[in-house]
């Protein structure tokens, strides 16, 4: 496919991004393989209600001085705006170390649900979404309030519960470089959910570092074939 | 229970040093957030390969200056150095890797463990918090052979942490093989905690007076050696 992926803005690619969309956000932290131009180009655009798949929720602007001078942005924006009303994932509060993040005050006050989800299983429950499979039966999680209502089975003397697939409408991903089909390297451990949520949504929209030509990625370590990628947005560091 | 803050038990550092000692050469391990995460400053040059849930192996020690990156990071978001022989990966590859017990032991930090294992770690009501973070904790302790617990003994306060039931959420149920605190070291048994080791200038006594369950003391209770 040599249809042009590719978008001279963050702010175009994610325009159609429309109210009560699913939308992965990859990346891992606060920093580091955090599609931050796109999420923050999301922010401008508006969308509300949205469903967002990502393994931290943000410690947003404020907070992030105590990390970094000055500030920066994070996945957090998405909060303080208002936009979101379902997170899933890993690491949705700080801490317990007050004042809270974006996500947690939103969560405080009713605005938003919160499903929180081993981390290996969110990354799987994304694969079995992304391999087109039903679902499949895990140790994690037995015991806790992680198994509460969901299918139990025991398989070889081992207890085991039924995690559920999860899509998204868009997938927002950081990568390294991308080639001009849309073929994907990452760049050490900014790798993290990058890959699995690309392959995961109906529209992925990849945020890189630098756009070569067709032939100068060694096809030996592509690490997203180009079927998953449909958009790409250069993003000079 | 004030009396009993008046413990003088190991730094941070020392319970760490102490877990060091007790990993074998040969083996991966993954360390999680808190005093875990110390333990790779007494294992440079050891025969130990850390692995990083965020998706790297052979992750390296902390780095400084002009070696951070904000691309190399280990799961407690610190930026660290790649060695020889490093690789990296994605999540799921990372999680099946953990899962798949090809992960020796894991070691993490807790909010209360109990006399059978069961360990409580990923979210604190006493903070007032109505929701945790559950992070990697759950899969690593369903899928690492070797489950290791380092934390302080006791609350801040004084507050039991070693616990005859949870009152917090589980983490894991029955997966916890070794407790390491500021005050001993113990491991789980069938019969329950058995105390191998007290600290310097620590007595059983002295650890069983801030232990909500009973300890058995073993025959061979030694002083832990540095």
């Amino acid at each position: 496919m040599t249809l042009n992926k590719f978008f001279k803005s963050c702010d175009e690619a994610v325009a159609d991004i429309s109210d009560g969309a699913t939308i992965m956000v990859g990346g891992f932290g606060s920093y580091g393989g955090l599609p931050i131009n796109l999420i923050v180009a999301l922010s401008r655009q508006g969308a509300k209600d949205l469903t967002v798949i990502a393994n931290m929720g943000g410690v947003g602007f404020e907070l992030s001085k105590r990390i970094k001078p000055g500030g920066y942005q994070d996945l957090g924006i998405l909060f303080e705006k208002g936009q979101v009303k379902k997170f899933i994932g890993s690491v949705p509060a700080l801490g317990g170390m007050p004042p809270d993040s974006p996500l947690e005050k939103m969560y405080n006050e009713g605005k938003v649900e919160i499903e929180v989800v081993p981390q290996g299983t969110l990354a799987e429950r994304i694969r079995c979404g992304a391999g087109g499979l039903g679902g499949f039966y895990t140790p994690v999680g037995v015991g806790t309030v992680v198994a509460e209502g969901k299918e139990k089975k025991v398989i070889d003397g081992k207890e085991f519960i039924l995690e559920s697939p999860l899509t998204a409408d868009f997938a927002l991903i950081k990568a390294h470089k991308a080639d001009n089909l849309g073929n994907l390297i990452y760049r050490r451990t900014a790798r993290c959910f990058n890959p699995v949520m690309a392959t995961a949504a109906a529209t992925t929209i990849a945020e890189v570092d630098e756009l070569v030509e067709v032939g100068q990625l060694d096809p030996e370590v592509v690490v997203t074939p180009h079927v998953y990628v449909h958009r790409i947005v250069e993003v000079k560091r | 229970m004030a009396e009993k803050t008046k413990l003088k038990g190991l730094s941070r550092e020392l319970i760490a040093l102490r877990v060091a000692s007790e990993l074998e050469d040969g083996t991966y391990v993954n360390l999680g957030i808190g005093i875990p995460t110390l333990i790779s400053d007494w294992i440079e040059g050891r025969d130990i390969v850390l692995q990083s849930e965020i998706g790297m192996l052979k992750t390296g020690p902390l780095a400084t200056g002009d070696d951070v990156d904000q691309d190399l990071i280990n799961a407690s978001c610190q930026p660290v150095t790649a060695l020889e022989g490093t690789s990296y990966f994605d999540i799921a590859e990372s999680f099946g890797m953990i899962r798949g017990q090809h992960i020796d032991v894991a070691v993490m930090g807790a909010l209360q463990i109990n006399d059978k294992g069961d360990y409580a770690g990923w979210s604190n009501p006493a903070r007032g918090l109505f929701v945790g973070n559950i992070g990697g904790s759950m899969d690593l302790c369903a899928g690492a052979k070797k489950l290791y617990i380092a934390m302080e003994h006791t609350t801040r306060d004084g507050q039991y942490k070693v616990v005859k039931e949870l009152s917090y959420p589980a983490t894991a149920l029955g997966m916890v093989s070794m407790l390491f605190t500021d005050l001993a070291v113990m491991e789980i048994t069938p019969k329950g905690l058995l105390l191998h080791e007290v600290a310097p200038g620590i007595s059983a006594e002295d650890v069983q007076s801030v232990t909500e369950p009973k300890l058995i003391i073993s025959k061979d209770l030694q002083e832990m050696q540095f």
